[in-house]
């Protein structure tokens, strides 16, 4: 599949199913559906007759249940409900940064040097909330699970940093620190003596200290000396292990998918991310783009649905009745019209409201509520009692639609109703039409500085997925494309 | 007393008396956005506001369509009515400069530090000394005044770290605890809290309709109110309008399909008989309207969640074309009506 700027098909399937594929790691900005996409990426590897560990860093509660993580413990458990038709295996873990490091000091420090360690407050700030932690603690089991050999992919999905950056940059950032000029300099009076050079260096180090000393508080720098003699001998390990898994990240075996979503914003993390993973060698899969919204009837565009639905509205007297205001004002670009019909447009949920509350949350959710025949109650509609009677065409199957049971309603509208749905309708694809081009221009403006870069996109769902099958449905779409 | 309360037109905003607005959310929802709008909102009718950013993103240089900002306040936007808004993005490394500068005189011995990767040090290994930077300097900027004893400010908007972090953002003093007990960081830290704690600090959550958003403004507004930090209002971004919902569905696949084909039809979009151009649109029409319907549902259920938190509540329209500057003042406009700002 090629389209007009020329960008290539990203395919899935090929990717999971070559053994030479070792480790898959997805990343991009937050809220893009990263870990739904790594944890999509392991159910249908794993389903494919991969044996496969999921490693997520900080998943929803119900996307961690899906795949059967209660708790954080830091393990990987062994997923049930996975067909092993295949031979295949699923496994996930969550990231637990703390325990991470402490594991890691344990493993590395005598039992006293340890408890010294892991008792310093400086050790208790850093490993809990340094702003790389997360992030070099992901590379560091990330490494830790490779190098235990009992998967043959493994999926790792990145911590949400600020920047989509961080994730290659803390780990570099972590061990520069531990090992860098700053440190050396501080453990210097205790382990060069009195060599001219470093004398001279340390007479000014003193004035520094000094001044640090001032600001933070004479036993903050103690403190971090005390932190840094004790990790001393750790100190080779941890540039050791971090070149370590850096080299891991440029072998062939791995993958790298820059997730994102068609906003501006994560196009543009996007972008920053492929050109730093092509300055750092590092093997980019591509582009998984999620939250795609399409339509089934391109050939009516925007303008024309709004003007036909302008004139069914129009034909239909809804001018003047107020009860269908809603609909016609719902997509008013202009908020200063909207008080025509006299319904003062207080958004809902303004109860909790605090001075002004009482007067504002007069205007019931009804009053701005979407086209309705009148006696469905808002409870009715959320009666999840009812059996599903459709279908949904695109595979959205995961989230049932609920049906009301009072379908048998459904003339209830009168005469109008047909106009007026259609007026509905129109206004929906209206809207629609205008997300697809916007999206279009906002993935146009990447692929024409990347068009290198292969592309999946998965549509949108409407809702959130909570259970192996929403999973597979959306490893589905990742295949599919 | 100070200008926002002798608002003018009778404006009585919800947030009278809060001096610092901070702003957090998931990732992905707008909060940089929703920060701006109330950064506008707020500054209108004559006032001035300070927005400050603290990621180092560049999100509201962005925003306002301006180059990336420096480490000062500087005007970049005028509100309606005669107002401005001031931006900062705060550089900690230079915030901790600064703060050197301003109580111990270090001069050439700062540089040094700075060089020799100290600063670099201190802001980004010791989590909680950098935190207590950005909000230091965002306190410093509520309490400023000029010569005749008038707050700088009117109010002051940070556009926070996400929600899974702000809590810890904010409470520098626990964070600090371990690391200076004593000493003038600690000071600052004991200082920075008392303003945060205080009925002049609001921290507003924003969110979308949507599943994990409104779960992390839950777990958010938990983690603040066990660490007594005072939760504001929240901010729904992204809201689209409701428009058909399941009957309507229901009623087109119940027998009024052929009648749904000839309003179209009569609407100019062609013929309604089998397989001529309208009767071909309902089908897709209609599988847009259930996607639409369903996501009410879902949404409404989302919604039902957040009215339990008891907090106000705010909602900002989904602009179709993406935030450009218009929709920006659109936004803020909607802030003011609601009573936010």
């Amino acid at each position: 599949m090629t389209d007009s700027l020329g960008v290539s098909a990203l395919d899935i399937d090929p990717l999971l199913d070559d053994e030479q594929t070792r480790i898959v790691v997805c990343c991009g900005s937050g809220g893009v559906g990263k870990t739904t996409t790594a944890a999509a990426l392991g159910v249908r590897a794993a389903e494919r007759g991969r044996k496969v560990v999921v490693l997520t860093i900080d998943p929803a509660r119900r996307l961690a249940q899906s795949m059967g993580l209660s708790e954080l413990d830091n393990t990987p458990r062994r997923v049930d409900g996975i067909g092993d038709e295949a031979g295949g295996e699923l496994h996930a873990m969550m990231l637990d940064m703390k325990r991470t490091f402490d594991e890691i000091v344990l493993t590395h420090a005598d039992r006293d040097r340890a408890r010294m360690i892991l008792e310093n407050p400086f050790y208790q700030s850093l490993s809990a909330g340094f702003a790389g932690t997360q992030e070099y603690m992901a590379m560091e089991k990330l490494g830790q699970l490779r190098a235990r050999g009992e998967w043959d992919l493994i999926v790792v999905d990145t911590p949400p940093s600020r920047s989509a950056l961080d994730f290659l940059d803390a780990p570099q950032r972590m061990s520069s620190f531990l090992d860098g000029r700053f440190i050396k300099v501080l453990m210097a009076p205790a382990k060069v003596g009195g060599r001219g050079a470093m004398k001279f260096l340390n007479v000014g180090m003193s004035m520094m200290t000094g001044a640090l000393n001032k600001v933070l508080g004479a036993h903050v720098l103690q403190d971090v000396q005390t932190f840094v003699a004790a990790m001393d001998t750790m100190f080779g390990g941890f540039r050791e292990r971090a070149d370590k898994t850096y080299r891991l990240l440029q072998a062939p075996g791995t993958a790298f998918l820059v997730v994102a979503a068609p906003e501006k914003d994560a196009l543009r993390e996007a972008a920053y991310f492929v050109e730093r993973l092509a300055d750092e060698r590092m093997p980019l899969a591509g582009l998984v783009l999620n939250r795609v919204h399409g339509s089934g009837a391109p050939q009516l565009t925007a303008e024309r649905a709004l003007a036909a639905a302008e004139a069914l509205e129009e034909a239909a007297g809804v001018a003047v009745d107020t009860s269908t205001i809603a609909p016609s004002r719902a997509v008013d670009p202009d908020p200063e019209n909207q008080e025509t019909g006299g319904i003062k447009d207080r958004p809902r949920g303004k109860a909790g409201g605090r001075a002004h509350g009482a007067a504002r949350s007069a205007s019931s959710p009804e009053a701005s509520a979407p086209l309705t025949a009148p006696e469905i109650s808002p409870e009715s509609l959320r009666d999840e009692q009812s059996p599903e009677s459709n279908s949904s065409p695109n595979g959205s199957q995961n989230t049932p639609h609920r049906n009301s049971s009072s379908a048998h309603n459904p003339g209830a509208h009168g005469p109008e109703s047909p106009d007026l749905i259609a007026a509905g309708l129109l206004r929906l694809h209206a809207e629609r039409m205008q997300v697809v081009a916007r999206e279009r221009r906002t993935r146009d403006r990447f692929f024409s500085v990347h068009p290198e870069v292969p592309v999946v996109e998965v549509a949108a769902l409407p809702g959130d997925v909570h259970d192996l099958d929403g999973l597979r449905a959306i490893g589905e779409k990742l295949a599919a494309g | 007393m100070s200008r926002i309360e002798e608002d003018r037109n009778g404006h009585a905003p919800d947030w009278e008396g809060v001096r610092l607005h901070v702003v957090s959310g998931k990732g992905g929802t707008g909060k940089t956005t929703a920060a701006a709008a109330l950064a506008l909102g707020l500054a209108a009718e004559g006032r001035r506001t300070l927005l400050i950013e603290v990621e180092g993103r560049q999100g509201i240089a962005q925003l306002f369509e301006q180059e990336a900002l420096p480490y000062e306040e500087r005007r970049i936007a005028a509100a309606p009515g005669g107002g401005e808004v001031f931006a900062l993005a705060i550089d900690p490394e230079l915030a901790l400069l600064d703060y050197l500068e301003m109580f111990y005189k270090l001069g050439r011995a700062g540089k040094a530090l700075k060089k020799l990767g100290a600063i670099d040090f201190a802001t980004t290994i010791a989590p909680g000394l950098r935190d207590v930077l950005l909000t230091g300097k965002a306190c410093e900027a509520v309490r400023r005044k000029d010569k005749s004893g008038r707050r700088i400010y009117d109010a002051v908007v940070m556009d926070a770290p996400p929600t899974g972090r702000i809590t810890r953002f904010l409470n520098v003093n626990t964070e600090v605890a371990g690391l200076a007990r004593f000493g003038p960081i600690h000071n600052q830290a004991q200082a920075v809290m008392r303003v945060l704690r205080s009925p002049e600090t609001a921290v507003h959550l924003v969110t979308l309709l949507e599943e994990m958003p409104v779960q992390e403004t839950v777990d958010g507004f938990t983690e603040l109110r066990a660490a007594g930090l005072p939760v504001g209002g929240v901010v729904v971004n992204m809201v689209r309008p409701g428009i058909l919902d399941d009957s309507a569905v229901r009623a087109v696949e119940n027998g009024s399909r052929q009648a749904v084909a000839k309003a179209l039809s009569g609407a100019g979009l062609g013929g309604a008989s089998r397989g001529a151009a309208a009767e071909r649109l309902v089908t897709p029409l209609l599988e847009q309207a259930r996607e639409h319907a369903e996501r009410l549902v879902l949404e409404r259920q989302e919604r039902a969640e957040l009215a339990e938190l008891g907090l106000p509540t705010y909602e900002l329209e989904l602009l179709g074309e993406g935030v450009d500057l218009g929709g920006l003042y659109r936004l803020a406009g909607a802030l003011r009506d609601q009573g936010m700002a």
